[in-house]
């Protein structure tokens, strides 16, 4: 069953991956692919957009038209191809530093058009290609190698970040809930707006073993047990909520599309 | 030709009427004085014709979704000035390497930083050759007239279409401002240069491989079935990044060479009084004017001096360079900045004749009578 979606989505002659022993990436890469198997998508018809970093390797890996392309930039290059082309479907893969640190703008701003771009983001709470150091998603107080004794900034919430930004689909989820992923990506392709979609992933070899985190195992059940599902979360108290992380579809709205928008601007000539 | 052909123009504008002439179906950018009637046209302009205009967030931003543009079919541009400049560098690196064909637009004003927002200046000359980091070869045009924006935009495009690669079009100012009669072309006469489509079937498609007799790799569009991959990464000829040291020799040196080697190609320039000139000017953009002023005024005094003025300043019309220098005594370069292009004239020019630079930063245009002074002098 795996082999199969790996033989018709990805470019096998391309792996094995450049992902260390214990990563979440190819999780979360299986269950995007799981998603647009599931939706029966053209090949042909998605573009798969990245940035830089470890999880923005995942393009190379897809036998789908791909673009790597520069750190951060990975939504305005998004922007560019679906605007030209409304017919594809534009799924953005990105990590944490790439879409929230110097990618921010861009992505705030993708939001606001609400364009239709699925974007997931691969949160391993770490610059993970550049070899640790802490990034936007980095708790307080966690260690990276350019935090030495602990990390003094807040850590965004992304997804409240993509909601107040505009994102017409919010989710959260972990990759011990895979199929939560999978369920997720297949209703950001569906939704026509811009969908964020947040991945939490694990990097044991460089967020992991900094903060003492044990190893992948440990890692992952580390995030099945702080992760709760939204409804549930509602229900617990502050002081319970304070080291559980909300997961699940956790906002939706409805409004037009910016290449619909664009387009029934076109017919007023 | 009739006369309802012939419009009064700004340079800003015929550069939109330029691009349109030459197929642009997309254009993002960020506004920038004195660039900004270059967006704001383009914007009503777009829409009539089923083209695709974009406000991004910033440069970067523009320059990004034109690279995505233009892979996903489009023929497309972006315009700024010098800050916005600075931020698109390593978008146009990553179109270098990427192979991807689109044109960038500096409308240059005086800096460093915001400078002199509102006045000319030709200080992005070696920004436009050396910008963006790492080796590369570049395509730089430079306009004089009005006219010249409309042709050297069409120009611009036909080259970024043929070689695959970003092509700068280096106005100021003045001549992004300027109004001056322009006689429309007709476009159906007008030679349109598109990229070459892939006639391999999809199976057989090696996304950077040089065919046989071709300058550059064949370039499908995203979504005609040929799901290739693009990177900024060194790649091999199947498009996948590799740390082989052979295959980045030979990617970056092919990168370099199809620009290199066709410089008959790519260098355009305008001789002006030199056929008999024993002396002679190098000027290039809005300050050629005022050279070719100066120099009718000297030769009134009795100067054999002329004028070469580049119109494709990188890469640089060396061969030309050469036989000039051969011929005169000596070689002044008169530009806004305080001799950047002289480095590369006199680099070229210098063991064969004398080299001389005059230059302002002020702001101000340069007159022909600071440079019948300076000539005079000198
Ligand atoms: C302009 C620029 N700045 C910095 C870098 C170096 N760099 C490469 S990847 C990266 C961080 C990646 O972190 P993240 O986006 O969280 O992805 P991960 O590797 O953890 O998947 C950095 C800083 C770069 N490639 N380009």
């Amino acid at each position: 069953m795996v082999s199969k979606l790996i033989d018709k989505y990805y470019r096998t002659d391309r792996l094995p991956h450049i992902w260390c022993t214990g990563c979440g990436n190819g999780i979360v890469l299986r269950s995007i692919v799981k998603a647009i198997d599931n939706l029966g998508l053209n090949k042909d018809d998605i573009c798969v957009v990245s940035g830089i970093g470890c999880s923005s390797r995942a393009s190379g890996y897809l036998d789908f038209n791909t673009v790597h392309t520069t750190h951060g930039r990975a939504l305005a290059f998004a922007t560019g191809i679906k605007f030209s082309n409304p017919n594809l479907h534009v799924i953005v893969i990105t990590g944490d530093g790439d879409c929230a640190a110097i990618g921010g703008n861009h992505l705030i701003h993708a939001a606001r058009r609400n364009i239709d771009i699925t974007t997931v983001v691969f949160n391993n709470n770490i610059y993970g290609m550049t070899g640790g150091q802490y990034s936007p998603a980095t708790p307080t107080g966690d260690k990276g190698t350019t935090a030495p004794y602990g990390n003094i900034d807040y850590n965004f919430d992304l997804c409240e970040l993509a909601k107040a930004a505009g994102a017409t689909y919010v989710s959260r989820s972990t990759i011990y809930a895979a199929n939560m992923i999978i369920k997720q990506v297949e209703e950001g392709i569906k939704n026509k707006g811009f969908s964020f979609i947040e991945t939490l992933t694990i990097c044991p070899t460089y967020y992991g073993r900094k903060n003492s985190k044990g190893n992948a195992v440990d890692m992952v059940t580390h995030l099945k047990d702080s992760a709760v599902n939204i409804s549930a979360y509602e229900k617990l108290s502050e002081e319970e909520k304070a080291n559980r992380i909300p997961i699940g579809e956790l906002y939706k709205r409805n409004r037009p599309e910016y290449t619909e928008k664009y387009e029934s601007m076109m017919k007023l000539f | 030709m009739a006369d309802n052909n012939v419009v009064l123009m700004q340079g800003n504008e015929a550069c939109v009427e330029g691009a349109l002439i030459a197929g642009m179906k997309f254009y993002a950018g960020y506004p920038i004085t004195p660039s900004t009637e270059i967006a704001e046209i383009s914007a009503s302009k777009l829409p009539k014709i089923g083209g695709k205009f974009i406000q991004m967030e910033d440069e970067i931003a523009s320059i990004s979704a034109v690279i995505g543009a233009s892979l996903a079919g489009n023929k497309a541009m972006t315009a700024t000035s010098g800050p916005g400049f600075s931020l698109k560098q390593e978008g146009i690196g990553y179109a270098i390497i990427a192979e991807v064909p689109c044109v960038i637009v500096n409308v240059q004003r005086g800096g460093p930083s915001t400078g002199l927002p509102t006045s000319p200046a030709q200080g992005d000359i070696m920004q436009a050759r050396w910008g963006t980091h790492g080796e590369h070869s570049i395509i730089a045009l430079c306009p004089s007239t009005v006219k010249e924006v409309l042709d050297v935009t069409i120009r611009a495009f036909n080259l970024s279409e043929k070689y695959r690669t970003p092509v700068i079009i280096l106005m100021d100012e003045v001549v992004g401002h300027m109004r001056e009669k322009v006689e429309l072309p007709n476009p159906s006469k007008i030679e349109i240069y598109n990229r070459k489509k892939p006639t391999s079937s999809p199976d057989d498609y090696m996304p950077y491989k040089v065919k046989d007799g071709d300058i550059v790799p064949e370039m499908p569009s995203i979504g005609e079935g040929y799901r290739y991959h693009v990177t900024g990464l060194v790649h091999d000829e199947y498009g996948f990044p590799t740390n082989d040291s052979s295959i980045a020799e030979k990617l970056i040196t092919r990168l370099v060479e199809k620009i290199e080697s066709n410089l008959d190609d790519i260098v355009e320039y305008e001789e002006y009084r030199l056929a008999d000139a024993d002396e002679a000017i190098i000027a290039y953009g809005s300050t050629a004017r005022s050279a070719k002023s100066a120099i009718n005024l000297l030769r009134e005094k009795g100067r054999k001096i002329g004028l070469f003025r580049p119109i494709t300043i990188w890469p640089s019309p060396k061969q030309q360079i050469e036989i000039l220098a051969k011929k005169v005594k000596r070689i002044s370069v008169i530009e806004m900045n305080l001799g950047q292009y002289y480095l590369e004239i006199d680099r070229i020019a210098g063991k064969y004749t004398n080299v001389t630079k005059y230059g302002s930063v002020n702001g101000e245009l340069i007159s022909p009578d600071e440079i019948i002074s300076f000539i005079e002098e000198d």
